[in-house]
């Protein structure tokens, strides 16, 4: 290339042309998980209506001009509805992503410091990452009542021991590094090194590890609402409106059609991200 | 290697010991009677009692993780409260619908998810690996049951080439079996394809560039001869991996599958019995189905040793 770098602050429009060059599809998930998230939080101002306003005259309406994404079987709007949809979808990713990452990253720290411990936890991890996430979830939702913070929980639980595993594995190859020796030999006690050594360099890998956590987890809630074991149905989250679909599948296709895009679209974008970050931040996975 | 085939075998007995305590704990995991939320919003006194003697809720918390352990080890599931039949016979009634389901899904996805992954390998950077990668993300971010409608509205609503939803058992005709099974089939295994075709290129990648490749090629060998004898043996370890770790993603995606094209399988069992608290169902269902996941995987730790013999554990 021309010229050795001479400037340390690169102005931020050619840093951006940069990033869209050499991570193209880091920078469309940006930005489709950007015009998503808006979509949810602003969609009182995206030209919606009432979610739950039901109109008997206009039911199973195809897509036209007034009615974007067609009408469902009360005559309730798609577009609207879809776009509220996306704040179950995007609150519930958000929420495992974070709570299982905070969770998930102490329990790790812990139990791969202290071997003693190690042994029969990881035993414990194995023997609950056996049962499949999907099923667990659903198990512990029928245990409990249908609320968002309850699909939280419930994704949670298959969550934590997959994020367990990656912390374990890198404080494990972190415990025998020099700098943590050299820090024991200063007579740095245990709580320290794990907070000051070794948490930085998890940093990298977790924020990796959370975008995947979140995009799963929204895939779940999904499913979840889709089964009827997740979100309360008069909730207009995603895997509700395509579940109240599913009877109307040969008459209105548009019900499951839309919300199903913007859920795939979502999670697209997200692992998209979690792919970018993941070459931008050099992590190995 | 029987004595190391008998050291797997005897760690996965921990493994299953703690998914059966998890499993049985599931009953406790909210505050309340479990017996109470078994029974319903409706229930009588009565119905909350005679559930709660049934499983045993009546006695201290380690009474019955012993109690539970013991009739599992035994082979007895317990009985369902809504059909009053034995949970062994129902999951045995469901079983061959979803091991159909899963087995075509897992033919089709390494029958593809393999071939277009050495493929991307092979012609790295080209359109063909561009295509193969945007398909290996997108396909691993699509909803299952969203993707089933979609092949159901093209295929079967638009086209009509094939049914709708429903299941025939093998047993009355092979034709309509298959095309009962293969809309479904397909769905499940779009994520696990494309799971698959993502980590046999990146393995492939890793081993194309080692010098025995280049000089497989040097002295004339065929590109097919080169990609699958030399290069996709020494690829496969990782592979293989893949497709025992990824046969959660299929039970997992099988149960909405049979929801999406009514399969009597055993996720419409458990959606059914979630759908009517019925818990001992639930517990079966997933200690058999963990069961099969960990199996799965000790074959395929095996097949380890089988494939690459300086694996010693």
């Amino acid at each position: 290339m021309g010229g050795p770098e001479v400037s340390t602050s690169v102005p931020r429009e050619v840093a951006w042309r940069r990033l869209l060059r050499r991570q193209p599809t880091f920078v469309i998930g940006l930005a489709v998980l950007v015009v998503i998230l808006a979509s949810g939080v602003l969609a009182p101002a995206w030209w919606t209506g009432d979610p739950q306003q039901m109109r008997p005259a206009q039911r199973l309406q195809p897509p036209s001009a007034v009615r974007w994404f067609g009408s469902d079987h009360f005559g309730r709007d798609v577009y609207t509805r879809t776009l509220y949809g996306a704040r179950v979808s995007l609150v519930v990713g958000a929420s495992v992503a974070l709570l299982s990452l905070a969770l998930g990253t102490t329990l790790g720290l812990v139990i791969g410091f202290y071997r003693r411990l190690d042994a029969v936890m990881m035993r414990v991890m194995d023997g609950l990452m056996a049962i499949p996430a999907i099923l667990l979830a659903l198990a512990l939702m029928a245990m409990m009542r249908g609320s968002v913070r309850n699909v939280i929980v419930a994704l949670l639980i298959p969550e934590i021991p997959r994020v367990i595993r990656v912390v374990r594995a890198s404080v494990l190859s972190l415990r025998e590094h020099t700098m943590v020796e050299a820090a024991r030999a200063l007579g740095v006690g245990t709580p320290r090194i794990l907070v000051r050594y070794i948490l930085p360099a998890l940093v990298a890998p977790l924020i990796v590890q959370a975008t995947y956590v979140g995009a799963s987890a929204i895939l779940f809630e999904a499913y979840l609402s889709f089964l009827g074991a997740g979100t309360p149905p008069h909730i207009p989250s995603w895997g509700n409106i395509m579940a109240e679909g599913k009877t109307y599948v040969q008459l209105a296709f548009w019900i499951i059609l839309f919300p199903g895009l913007f859920l795939a679209l979502t999670v697209l974008a997200i692992n998209l991200v979690g792919d970018g970050l993941r070459d931008l931040l050099n992590v190995r996975g | 290697m029987l004595a190391e085939v008998l050291r797997r075998l005897l760690a996965t007995i921990p493994v299953m010991g703690v998914v059966a305590i998890a499993v049985f704990a599931l009953l406790h995991v909210t505050p309340g009677d479990p017996a109470v939320i078994i029974a319903g919003d409706y229930a009588t006194t009565d119905d909350i009692a005679r559930i709660r003697t049934r499983l045993g809720l009546d006695q201290p918390f380690h009474a019955q993780v012993a109690l539970w352990l013991g009739r599992v080890v035994r082979g007895d599931l317990g009985t369902s409260i809504f059909s009053g039949l034995p949970v062994s016979t129902l999951i045995g009634q469901r079983a061959a619908t979803t091991i159909w389901l899963t087995l075509f899904a897992m033919l089709i996805s390494v029958g593809i998810g393999v071939p277009i992954g050495v493929m991307a390998a092979w012609r790295k950077r080209s359109w063909l690996d561009r295509a193969v990668m945007v398909f290996a993300v997108s396909g691993f971010s699509m909803p299952t049951f969203w993707l089933g409608f979609i092949l159901v509205y093209i295929f079967a609503i638009t086209a009509g080439w094939l049914p709708v939803q429903g299941y025939t058992p093998l047993a009355s005709g092979v034709g309509s079996f298959l095309s009962h099974l293969i809309l479904p089939a397909l769905t499940l295994s779009v994520v696990y394809m494309a799971l698959i075709a993502r980590m046999t290129r990146a393995s492939m990648l890793g081993v194309l560039d080692e010098d025995y490749i280049r000089t497989a090629f040097a002295k004339g060998l065929a590109p097919r001869v080169v990609l699958v004898r030399h290069a996709l043996k020494n690829a496969s370890l990782p592979v293989v991996t893949t497709i025992g770790i990824g046969f959660a993603l299929l039970i997992g995606g099988a149960v909405v599958t049979e929801s999406v094209f009514a399969l009597p399988g055993l996720g419409r069992l458990t959606v059914d019995a979630i759908v009517r608290r019925d818990y001992p169902v639930i517990q079966g269902v997933l200690l058999v189905v963990s069961g099969a996941y960990v199996l799965i995987n000790l074959v395929v730790d095996v097949l380890y040793v089988v494939l690459d013999p300086r694996i010693r554990y």
